[in-house]
Parts: C-alpha cells; sequence; structure tokens
C-alpha cells in the first residue's frame, strides 16, 4: 500500500516529458471551466422548483399548502421559488445549506416523513429548523425581497407600521418572530412563542 | 269562525301561485337571473382594514374585526388571532384582549386559557367591508329607542323607571 502511494506520487512529481506546458496550462483552465461550471449548473438545477417537488413528500405537503399563500398566489404574479427562503443566496452559507441537505437525502431514503402522518409529526421539528435559521441569520431570505429601506410605511396598515416601526426598526425583532406560518401551515403551536 | 278562517288561508295558498304569477319574484341575492341559470358572483369585497374600533350595536354584541384576516389559520394546531388577542401577547401587540367570558367554561369556571367553545373566533367576529346589505336593516340602537319622544304615533312610550 505504501509503495503504491509512493509510486504515484513519484509519478505526479515528475515534470512531464510529452506534454507542452502551454497545453496543460490551458487544458487546466479549459477542464476548470467545465467543471466548475458543471458543478454549478448540476447545483442550480437542485434550486428549480420542478427539482423539489420532484418527490412526493413536498409536492403534496410543503408545495400544496404554498399554493394557497401571498407568496404563491397575488394580484401581481410576482411569487417565491422554494429556494428563494429555503436556500441562501451568498455562496458560502449556500454551500453550508447544501451540505446539510444531504440529511435530507437520508430522511427521503429512509422514509421519515413519506406518508401525511409522518409528516404531521415532524412539522413541529421541520418549522423549527427553518425559524431557527431564519432567526439567526436575521430573515435574510425574507430581506433579500423585503427591504427595510424600501419599506413605506404611510402605505401599509396602523398594524404593520405599529410592528415595523418599532420593533423591526429597533432590530428586537426580525421577520419570523411575527410571520411565522406565513407559506406553510403551522405546527402544534402549543408553547411556541 | 275559526273553521272559516281555516279554510280562506287554504284557499288562498292553493290560489298563491297563480296570484304570484303576474308580479315578477325577484331574490335579492341573484337579481334578475332566472332559477335555472347560474348567477354571475359577486366580486370579492375589499374588507376594512382601518383598524378603528366600531362601537356595538348593543351591549352583548361581539366586537367586529377592524382589519383583515385573510389567509389567518384557526385550526387544531394553531390559532393566528391569539397571536395577538391572548392575554400574553397583548402587551407586545397592543390588540384589545379576548374578553374575560371566553375563559369561562358553560358552567361558569374560570380557565386559565381560552375556553375550547370559544376557540373558534369567527363564529362571532367577523371583518366587514362597505357592501350594499341585501336584506335592509330595520335595527334600531335601544338609546335611540330611550332618547324617543314619547306618545308618537306607533311608539308607546317605553316602560322607565320613575
Amino acid at each position: 500500500m505504501k509503495r503504491l502511494i509512493k509510486r504515484y506520487w513519484t509519478i505526479l512529481r515528475r515534470p512531464s516529458t510529452h506534454l507542452s506546458l502551454g497545453f496543460l496550462t490551458i487544458g487546466a483552465f479549459i477542464a476548470g471551466i467545465l467543471f466548475w461550471g458543471g458543478f454549478n449548473t448540476a447545483m442550480e438545477a437542485t434550486n428549480t422548483e420542478a427539482f423539489c417537488t420532484g418527490c412526493h413528500e413536498m409536492r403534496d405537503n410543503v408545495y400544496a399548502e404554498l399554493q394557497n399563500t401571498i407568496h404563491f398566489n397575488n394580484r401581481s404574479g410576482v411569487r417565491a421559488l422554494c429556494s428563494d427562503c429555503h436556500v441562501p443566496h451568498n455562496w458560502t452559507d449556500k454551500m453550508a445549506r447544501k451540505m446539510a441537505a444531504s440529511k435530507e437525502v437520508w430522511g427521503k431514503i429512509f422514509g421519515t416523513i413519506d406518508t401525511r402522518e409522518k409528516f404531521e409529526e415532524h412539522r413541529l421539528q421541520l418549522a423549527n429548523n427553518e425559524w431557527r435559521r431564519l432567526k439567526a441569520n436575521n430573515s435574510l431570505e425574507c430581506r433579500n425581497c423585503h427591504q427595510f429601506e424600501s419599506m413605506d410605511f404611510t402605505k401599509q396598515s396602523k398594524r404593520a407600521v405599529n410592528a415595523h416601526s418599532t420593533q423591526l426598526a429597533s432590530g428586537e425583532k426580525t421577520c419570523i418572530d411575527c410571520h411565522k406560518g406565513i407559506a406553510h401551515q403551522l405546527p402544534n403551536m402549543e408553547g411556541v412563542r | 269562525m275559526t273553521t272559516m278562517k281555516n279554510l280562506t288561508a287554504i284557499l288562498l295558498l292553493l290560489l298563491s301561485p297563480l296570484l304570484a304569477q303576474g308580479q315578477e319574484f325577484q331574490d335579492r341575492m341573484r337579481g334578475a337571473v332566472p332559477l335555472d341559470q347560474t348567477t354571475q358572483p359577486p366580486q370579492i369585497a375589499n374588507p376594512d382594514n382601518s383598524d378603528v374600533r366600531r362601537s356595538r350595536n348593543y351591549a352583548m354584541q361581539p366586537p367586529v374585526v377592524p382589519h383583515k384576516i385573510e389567509g389567518y389559520q384557526i385550526d387544531k394546531n394553531a390559532n393566528r388571532c391569539m397571536m395577538c388577542h391572548a392575554r400574553t401577547r397583548t402587551q407586545e401587540s397592543q390588540a384589545p384582549m379576548i374578553s374575560v367570558t371566553h375563559f369561562m367554561d358553560r358552567d361558569g369556571n374560570f380557565l386559565a386559557e381560552l375556553s375550547p367553545r370559544r376557540y373558534f373566533c369567527l363564529q362571532c367576529h367577523v371583518p366587514q367591508a362597505n357592501l350594499t346589505p341585501l336584506v335592509n336593516n330595520r335595527f334600531v340602537d335601544v338609546d335611540t329607542i330611550l332618547n324617543q319622544p314619547a306618545n308618537q304615533p306607533g311608539n308607546p312610550a317605553p316602560a322607565r323607571k320613575k
């Protein structure tokens, strides 16, 4: 085993005798573009709604619930995709989220929520995951579209102004503190603050 | 005499379809659309969102909802109304607290929180929209009746304590 590693190490260390430096550098550059592009394309493909709703767990539960809400169905037709709220836009955060999503693949393979009953059982836990994430990043995924600086309080209702101009403005609260259940149904809220 | 009255009533009842044929009957909700055709449903109303509390028409009237409640979830899992109107949330939300009667069970015992029989808020509290009522309302506020000048024809003076 040690010999095998040593042999490949010597091959790797030895300068190339047949291929030119230009071929190697340019070839590596092109291969890099191809691999990086391919990787990104594949990752973006996992951000599409078709991918998310490809499994019945998502299609029949959370996606069905989304369709009745303002983030899917509204007067102007602007809508949010799954990834708009559930995948960070920033690259490192996105990578971290995608790695964390490997647990969701595990759940899919072993059928953690493959029936409606099991989904309902896990609803609070699933919701808690997202609430915790949004609380930790100051509702970043909300703010990707809903910018506080662009909110016109004169066009909001009195209730909204009261909440937004005080607790949101001071940073004491973040979007998700009040707007839980905005895009999916709430779990059993007993004991949830 | 009673039999005579009954007979007349039955006769009128039998004749009524013939009598009604002359005049066009219109349902306020259906309008002039014939019964065998589907009506065009009215536009969905835009509910009042002014947050101005309205006065109640009588003391026991459940207060109406002066804001939009579209998409509010009230089911086994969650009650969106109680996220602001519950006792523990009112300081933060500045919303009126649910009335004390809502903590009582039907035997009058006070419970720690909202009584299950009061759970579905929309059974009594409803949002308002600026619409023309389909049925005219002749409701008169009790104060209006009490302050009416006595001896008006058809309005006997209400019994008042001297």
